[in-house]
């Protein structure tokens, strides 16, 4: 009587745990509707488009576009550009960090920063333009007050709409992000590490060469990439800022798909986008490997 | 036409769209099969006359009640105060879609909402994006079909020009002498001042300001090279503005010389006196631009009817007002039925004007593809 009771229960137990499964599985269909609407149908487009000729036979010609002098130039300049806003914004980003980590959790200076750090993340595209322009633009409020004072800040030449104005305009969103990224990192170093190697009589300089370094490298490293990652891909701010010569990839992309005066090109714009693809794809495989050390040591 | 930055939702609404609008279902009044009332099928005619007469062109156009225009910025070649006029003549609502948006956009707005409601009923089109796309095109011929020039149509009516300009300098007396040649650009009191209307591998005004420079540094219509050293000599020099000149950057003052169509540089007169507009000596290039029907028009009697509009005497004079070349004015200064003092106002052209044929705009738009970028940066 007990021993049959107690195997009723558990059989209700078991159908009531795959039950609350696919309940669970359910609540995932939308988020997965999503990837496939706006995730895998676009690669597939694109990837059809770079890969299947006219009559939807598959062949390699599309990507000898890749080989061409004009496309290899402005991946060039994108990984250039990627390159050094994501280095600028790591480094300066990262100084930040380790201020706000200094601060206790609940004070005012985290919470600003890190609020702040937030907007100013997803502040990219036109708004960022044009608030470049609407300040050190050619007739800026600050461009003017500096013409004022006797500094000319496009003596040199106007650099503002050409890749120097969007390694500016790149760092502008890629320090608070790289602030929200690293800053759970160095929450996860653990004051008693330092403590330990204080006891031991090591030195700070000892405690960041040799614990800090090691322990925040791969959070670094993975954030650097990420933040690589994000300036390669990013488009809005400089079909904002650039008007002439289409110099990085995703503005290449551009011209490909909505030019006046070479046209047809739509498979050129999918063969370039597949290499962005390959890219990001590279780059975010060794995030996710430099990711799983982070793990190891910080939790 | 004008060749404007979109967000970055373009690559991924692209892609997307094509696929659903697949699967949407055609609504029944739409494209080539819709009939009016008194049992024309407008989509297919090819003629006002073939449909019965104007008067039923027009009544079944009001019967649709609406047209779908694309690419029409009110501040180019007039458009805005065209679609007034239209919209009050004929008590036709006229929507106007992406009006920033460059030729092939419209090509590909009419391919993917095919079959829709709000896909659009008419096109104006750069000349390489006409041409590449006639099987989107519906034939059709105006009632003063015969006053335009063989040269500037397509023989059924699948395409034809609809009003041009010659490539011009504008520039702000206040603040930089006049030009008078394409060199004189080069000069130093022009640094920092020159920009030119968009990316001319992207926008049709901006490779016919390369035409421009070409054809007054010792080039042809066949070779494009001069032009393009020369934008690369007034980069080197510090005079060329890598800036998308608009109304707004000019009247500020941040594009005191703008290298665009005569037209859209004579319409910045209005809100800045000082602004003249010149048309070099020895760099003499003209473009039309072209009317097309959408083949699969939602409002087959309203696009209709909008070309007959657009190519009446009214029509031809409101482009003119815009400071463009109707493609009628020489018929209407021959029957007297021009606006006189509008078409005194054109700027003044001397020389030869050198129009490029599509295979030379097909080479030009290549050599330009793999040489312009390195010229400006």
């Amino acid at each position: 009587m007990t021993a049959l009771a107690a195997g009723r229960r558990t059989a209700s137990r078991s159908s009531g745990r795959l039950a609350s499964e696919v309940t669970a599985a359910a609540g995932l269909l939308p988020f997965g509707a999503l990837v496939v609407l706006f995730l895998l149908i676009p690669l597939g487009v694109v990837f059809a488009g770079a890969l299947l000729d006219e009559s939807g036979r598959p062949t390699l010609g599309g990507l000898a576009a890749l080989g061409d002098p004009v496309v290899r130039s402005a991946f060039a300049r994108s990984f250039e550009l990627s390159a050094i806003t994501a280095a600028v914004g790591a480094v300066l980003g990262a100084a930040v960090a380790t201020v706000v980590a200094g601060s206790s959790p609940t004070s005012a200076l985290r919470r600003v920063v890190v609020a702040a750090c937030g907007v100013l993340s997803q502040f990219a595209g036109v708004p960022l333009a044009f608030a470049l322009v609407a300040t050190i633009g050619l007739s800026g409020v600050v461009t003017q007050l500096l013409g004022g004072a006797g500094v000319d800040l496009y003596a040199s030449g106007v650099w503002l709409f050409d890749t120097p104005g969007l390694v500016l305009a790149y760092t502008c969103f890629q320090v608070p992000l790289m602030v929200i990224v690293f800053l759970p990192a160095l929450d996860g170093v653990r004051p008693a590490w330092r403590e330990a190697s204080l006891t031991l009589g090591g030195t700070r300089w000892q405690h960041f060469r040799l614990v800090s370094v090691p322990v925040l490298a791969p959070a670094f490293t993975g954030a650097l990439l990420l933040l690589f990652a994000n300036a390669l891909s990013a488009y809005a701010t400089a079909a904002a800022l650039v008007s002439q010569g289409s110099s990085i990839v995703p503005l290449q992309i551009r011209r490909a798909l909505s030019s006046d005066v070479l046209v047809g090109q739509q498979d050129l714009a999918s063969t370039l986008a597949v290499g962005m693809v390959l890219v990001v794809a590279v780059v975010m495989g060794a995030q996710a490997l430099v990711q799983r050390r982070t793990a190891r040591w910080l939790r | 036409m004008r060749l404007h930055a979109r967000l970055a939702a373009l690559l991924a609404a692209g892609a997307l769209i094509a696929p659903l609008a697949a699967c949407a279902p055609p609504t029944a009044e739409a494209g080539a099969a819709s009939t009016a009332s008194d049992g024309t099928a407008w989509g297919t005619t090819t003629s006002a006359e073939a449909g019965g007469g104007m008067d039923a062109l027009v009544a079944a156009a009001k019967e649709e009640g609406e047209l779908n225009v694309i690419a029409l910025p009110p501040d180019w070649a007039n458009y805005g105060a065209i679609i007034d006029a239209f919209e009050q003549e004929y008590g036709i609502t006229v929507n106007s879609d992406q009006p920033d948006a460059a030729s092939q956009d419209e090509i590909d707005t009419a391919e993917r909402l095919a079959g829709q409601d709000g896909a659009p009923d008419v096109f104006d089109l750069g000349q390489s994006v006409t041409l590449a796309n006639t099987d989107q095109f519906a034939p059709y011929q105006v009632a003063t079909w015969d006053d335009i020039p063989a040269a500037n149509k397509e023989e059924t009516g699948l395409w034809v020009n609809d009003y041009g300009g010659y490539m011009s300098i504008g520039y702000d007396s206040a603040k930089v002498p006049a030009p008078t040649t394409v060199a004189d650009l080069l000069k130093p009191e022009y640094k920092g001042a020159v920009a030119l209307n968009g990316d001319p591998t992207q926008a049709g005004a901006a490779f016919s300001g390369v035409v421009m420079a070409a054809l007054g540094n010792g080039g042809s219509a066949d070779d494009l090279t001069p032009g393009v050293s020369f934008f690369s000599q007034l980069d080197d020099a510090g005079n060329f503005l890598p800036v998308d000149p608009t109304a707004a950057t000019i009247t500020s003052g941040q594009t005191p010389v703008v290298i665009d169509w005569d037209y859209l540089n004579a319409a910045i007169t209005t809100d800045l006196p000082t602004w003249k507009v010149v048309v070099p000596t020895g760099a003499v290039t003209s473009q039309y631009y072209n009317q097309a029907i959408n083949k699969d028009a939602p409002h087959p009697a309203a696009a209709r009817l909008w070309q007959e509009f657009l190519y009446s005497d009214e029509g031809q004079n409101l482009w003119l007002a815009g400071g463009a070349r109707p493609i009628r004015a020489d018929a209407m200064v021959a029957a007297g039925t021009i606006d006189q003092a509008e078409y005194a106002e054109l700027p003044a052209v001397s020389g030869t004007p050198v129009a490029l044929t599509p295979e030379q705009t097909e080479a030009g738009a290549q050599q330009l593809a793999s040489t312009w970028a390195a010229a400006v940066s």
